[in-house]
């Protein structure tokens, strides 16, 4: 069980919309992390100083916010290896599909892209579909 | 140098926003799309408050300057062609998700309050994405 956290989640979801705002107006990018893994992934691309300073801060704030006291609830519920296939799905996935939740779901959906619409709409029913069929199927 | 101050500003809220909203954790990821068991609805919070958010955001943006503060001009996806690579890149990315927990935007700031699985996600994940670049640069390989 996780406990329902609606003001949390939407006070994080503001954070993260305004990240993507902020990162339009100052310097005209999506806040697509799948891209902004080609800041490690494309060291040598005229792109990846910028896109590594996102990652650092990406990683950072979090700790600097445990520093000032704060905690964040964490749980991975499933094996290393469901970590480790689950991960090279993903990174499959994300490059064929040219995006992720921030990069589709957040950023697409805003400029109203039919392209990120559709992407969205079916990772989201594919998720939905893998996490009932593992637990109520499989281990039901 | 100013425009890796405002992405490092960008990212320091961006990962505040993923550790705060709970997208960061995987149990709290999975609850969400597990309406018939231990269902958790707040993800739909951390989506709707992100969308509009940029939304109106964007909105201001576009409506009002011709350029970015930073650089000379917004850098937007010019593809908007909806095909099968699309789809079905989406669709896996959808299952990997739903096995793991993890997104990419929510396993990056984890990284921060949860290194140890957070680390091979990602790492597995890089792989999965230089397994598909290889994929895909094969066909014209075999061309040449």
């Amino acid at each position: 069980m996780t406990e329902f956290t609606p003001w949390a989640a939407l006070f994080g979801g503001i954070l993260i919309g305004l990240a993507a705002v902020m990162l339009m107006a100052f310097n005209g990018r999506i806040a697509g992390m799948t891209a902004m893994l080609d800041g490690v992934l494309e060291p040598k691309s005229p792109d990846a100083p910028w896109r590594l300073a996102f990652l650092t801060g990406a990683i950072l704030a979090p700790l600097a916010a445990m520093g000032f006291g704060a905690e964040f609830a964490f749980d991975a519920p499933v094996t290393g290896a469901a970590l480790a296939l689950g991960g090279v799905i993903v990174g499959v996935g994300v490059s064929y599909g040219s995006g992720c939740t921030s990069g589709h779901g957040v950023c697409g959906l805003a400029r109203l892209s039919p392209r990120s619409a559709v992407a969205t709409a079916t990772f989201m029913a594919t998720t939905f579909a893998t996490v009932t069929v593992l637990r109520h199927v499989i281990g039901g | 140098m100013i425009r890796l101050l405002s992405a490092l500003a960008a990212g320091l809220v961006f990962g505040l926003g993923i550790a705060v909203s709970g997208m960061g954790n995987p149990a709290k990821v999975l609850n969400f799309f597990d309406p018939f068991g231990t269902w958790d609805p707040s993800l739909a919070f951390v989506m709707g408050g992100a969308l509009v958010t940029t939304l109106i955001g964007y909105r201001a943006i576009f409506g009002r300057w011709s350029a970015p503060l930073f650089d000379t001009r917004f850098h937007l996806p010019a593809v908007n062609t909806i095909d099968a690579r699309l789809v079905g890149g989406a669709a896996l990315f959808g299952v990997g998700w739903g096995i793991s927990g993890f997104c990419p935007g929510g396993a990056i700031p984890a990284l921060g309050f949860a290194p140890w699985p957070t680390t091979l996600f990602l790492v597995a994940m890089c792989g999965g994405i230089l397994l598909a670049r290889w994929l895909q640069a094969l066909p014209r390989r075999r061309i040449a």
